[in-house]
């Protein structure tokens, strides 16, 4: 077998790859959303199906979101694996009592008797200068609603392993695409890409000692800027990538805070009622006798997400993390 | 120039290849609901299948009382009876195949019930020990679904991916006529007329939402008439005429299933009893209308066509009044033994595989429930 270097690939490419694949795998999946037919996706990620699969296994529906999901619902029921795309964060909101009411319960509902495996992909988050309605960080909504597994790449390998994971799941997953990595490339092997990571797990992306920062999605590139940036002051900083909200991975975490003792929690949504503040209950329910200072939180303030030549003030960059990091008020490193 | 006066000027000029897709002349319904019982087509109406009817219909009647009554007794926590709309429930249920999908909506029990399902277990929702007492792949009938109009989408991709399949599979969707407000019922529409999905929509208009009437709902000529701006046919019909709704239903099945696409039925009847045995609809309402209807009840139409064409005497009458009576006293029994409850269900279909924070939550209440026997056996076994 040859090998074929890696080459560089984007976010978006990894994720059409692994749609591709699991289409070419299951005939049962069908991909369904506004767009998502001759012209790809908005953002491509599903360019090409419909002319590789026909138009009833990527199929343009009409403009509603409630109905797409809804509609999804019906053909998880009759067997299908469907996967929705909700174009953006915002837009997701019409279908949010099909999530709620009948996607995150059916299983339950029935005891176990009518599944529903679809996948609804959100492409979510700022950083794009996208205007209102186009840059929200919904992760809370879904975190907050049993029944749903909710995951976050923040890797082209992990765009690729975690969206095949997330369709082979039995249960609904809400798949969330950080808008602004779709471009972003890493060295990728499109022959061999990447192993289908169970949902679930978190991972050490850079080890260090001095303390650790929580992160997932969109801010993992903006903590590992971060923590080279921290090592021009002494700090040693770990980094730990969620890539999965729910199920939570406390093994991991909590390895990683016992180790460095410290912990900062980053993210782009709200701090009040958002991700963080149950992160950083479980990081202290677990691990108080390690730590050294309080869990803190970086994220985007308690607004709604701001016009866009304005929300370089809102998302929490290197330098509101570096500050965190400083409060942490440890003692000199010998 | 005032805004109504500009009306023809926000008209688009269509470029010259416009076409308008449908035709909608054949899509209205008509101005009075289709009736069989008492009228010339009651002849053509197979005599097995109005005794039928019939005889589900009075079964029916009974089964309503009956839990009416469990709610009295503590069994249920609630019950939306469907007295005097059983015409309805009972025909939408017979119209379909086997392989055919009912979606019902929360007061649809006894549709539920016709598809075949224990009369017991279509009631685990309002008794409370779980949420859908049955396997909805058994007889192929989805949840009752109590978010109204939610379930309609259901019905359109469930039909939608049969048809994919190439299974001749037709969906039919139950709602209410307050149900026809919802944005899920416009989404499902526009989507099953996009993609000519075999499904049946069928709105039983029974006057009211809780309190709300039909003039402060909609402002539609009927709510029949919805359908032709999805491009579907509208069908209006007596709902408490079962051979009407029967036929019309059958019409609309069986042209779902040789692909013509969905049909919306409006069914016109009326819900005799209160909302729910927790509404006071002396509030909203007077005797008067409620008398009116009652003079048209479904039982008493179908009964005296058959009477009339010699197709039932007074010995069917009482086998069928027998027979429902059975029905309610087995029903009576099984609802009164205690449904037996394991807590530990609470955490078991949740997810495929229970995520570590639920494996958790389950530890901590086995451990409290074997505390609580614990307790109770040093309390003598009593709790």
């Amino acid at each position: 077998m040859t090998t074929v270097a890696a080459k560089p690939a984007t976010m978006a490419q990894a994720l059409t790859r692994a749609l591709r694949d699991a289409m070419a795998a299951d005939p049962g999946v069908h991909v369904l959303g506004e767009d998502v037919g001759a012209l790809g996706g908005v953002f491509r990620v599903t360019d090409g199906l419909a002319a590789e699969f026909g138009e009833d296994r990527c199929t343009d529906t009409p403009l509603a979101e409630a109905g797409i999901l809804g509609t999804a619902v019906g053909m998880a029921m009759y067997g299908l694996r469907p996967v929705v795309e909700m174009q953006f964060d915002a837009f997701a909101y019409p279908a949010f009592e099909q999530v709620v009411s009948h996607v995150t319960k059916m299983r339950n509902r029935t005891r176990g008797k009518m599944p529903l495996p679809l996948t609804i992909r959100v492409p979510y988050g700022g950083g794009i200068g996208g205007v209102e309605h186009h840059s929200d960080s919904s992760e809370a909504y879904y975190m907050a609603t049993p029944g749903l597994h909710v995951v976050t790449p923040a890797t082209v390998a992990d765009a690729y392993g975690l969206l095949r994971a997330s369709i082979a799941s039995d249960d609904p997953v809400v798949f969330l695409e950080p808008k602004r990595l779709y471009w972003s490339k890493d060295a990728w092997n499109p022959q061999e890409p990447a192993p289908v990571e169970p949902i679930g797990r978190a991972v050490v992306r850079r080890p260090g000692r001095s303390a650790t920062l929580i992160t997932y999605g969109p801010s993992l590139v903006v903590c590992m800027e971060a923590a080279e940036a921290a090592r021009a002051e002494g700090w040693d900083l770990e980094v730990v990538d969620l890539r999965s909200l729910v199920p939570f991975d406390d093994e991991t975490v909590c390895a990683s805070v016992r180790r460095t003792g410290r912990a900062v929690v980053v993210h782009e949504s709200g701090s009040f009622g958002g991700p963080g503040g149950e992160i950083a209950a479980r990081v202290t329910e677990r691990c108080f006798h390690h730590l050294e200072a309080p869990v803190l939180r970086v994220a985007g303030f308690d607004i709604p997400y701001p016009p866009p030549m304005l929300e370089r003030h809102h998302l929490p960059g290197v330098d509101r993390i570096l500050d965190a990091v400083g409060r942490l008020q440890w003692e000199a490193e010998s | 120039m005032t805004v109504m006066e500009q009306r023809g000027a926000y008209r688009p000029t269509p470029p010259p290849a416009w076409q308008p897709r449908t035709d909608p002349a054949p899509l209205l319904p008509d101005a009075e609901p289709y009736r069989v019982l008492g009228t010339e087509a009651a002849g053509q109406a197979d005599p097995d299948l109005l005794r039928t009817l019939y005889a589900r219909l009075v079964s029916g009647r009974r089964y309503n009382a009956q839990a009416t009554a469990l709610t009295k007794q503590g069994r249920l926590a609630v019950y939306p009876s469907s007295t005097g709309q059983e015409a309805c429930e009972v025909a939408a249920a017979l119209a379909l195949e086997e392989r055919d999908w009912l979606f019902p909506s929360y007061r649809d029990t006894l549709a539920v019930v016709a598809r075949g399902v224990d009369p017991v277990e279509a009631l685990t929702l309002l008794r409370g020990d779980w949420h859908t007492g049955y396997d909805p792949y058994e007889h192929r009938v989805a949840p009752l679904s109590t978010p109204l109009a939610t379930q309609l989408p259901h019905a359109v991709g469930l039909a939608h991916a049969a048809r994919l399949k190439g299974d001749d599979v037709v969906a039919l969707a139950m709602v209410g006529d307050g149900g026809t407000s919802e944005g899920d019922f416009h989404e499902a529409l526009n989507f099953a007329a996009v993609w000519q999905a075999p499904v049946v929509f069928l709105v039983q208009n029974n006057g009211f939402a809780i309190s709300v009437p039909l003039a402060k709902q909609t402002a539609a000529p009927s709510l029949a008439h919805k359908a032709v701006g999805y491009g579907m046919p509208g069908r209006l019909v007596d709902g408490n005429d079962a051979a009407a709704v029967h036929e019309v239903l059958s019409d609309a099945v069986r042209h779902a299933r040789a692909g013509g696409g969905p049909t919306l039925v409006e069914a016109v009847t009326y819900r005799v009893e209160a909302h729910t045995n927790a509404d006071d609809a002396t509030r909203y309402r007077g005797d008067a209308e409620v008398e009116t209807w009652r003079r048209h009840d479904p039982i008493d139409l179908l009964q005296r066509e058959l009477t009339e064409r010699g197709l039932l005497d007074e010995d069917g009458v009482r086998a069928a009044r027998e027979d429902a009576e059975t029905m309610a006293a087995d029903l009576r029994a099984r609802m009164n033994q205690d449904p037996r409850l394991d807590p530990m269900d609470l955490f078991a279909h949740v997810y495929a595989e229970p995520t570590p924070q639920l494996r958790e939550q389950r530890d901590l209440l086995r451990a409290e429930l074997a505390a609580e026997a614990e307790s109770g056996a040093a309390e003598g076994g009593h709790r």
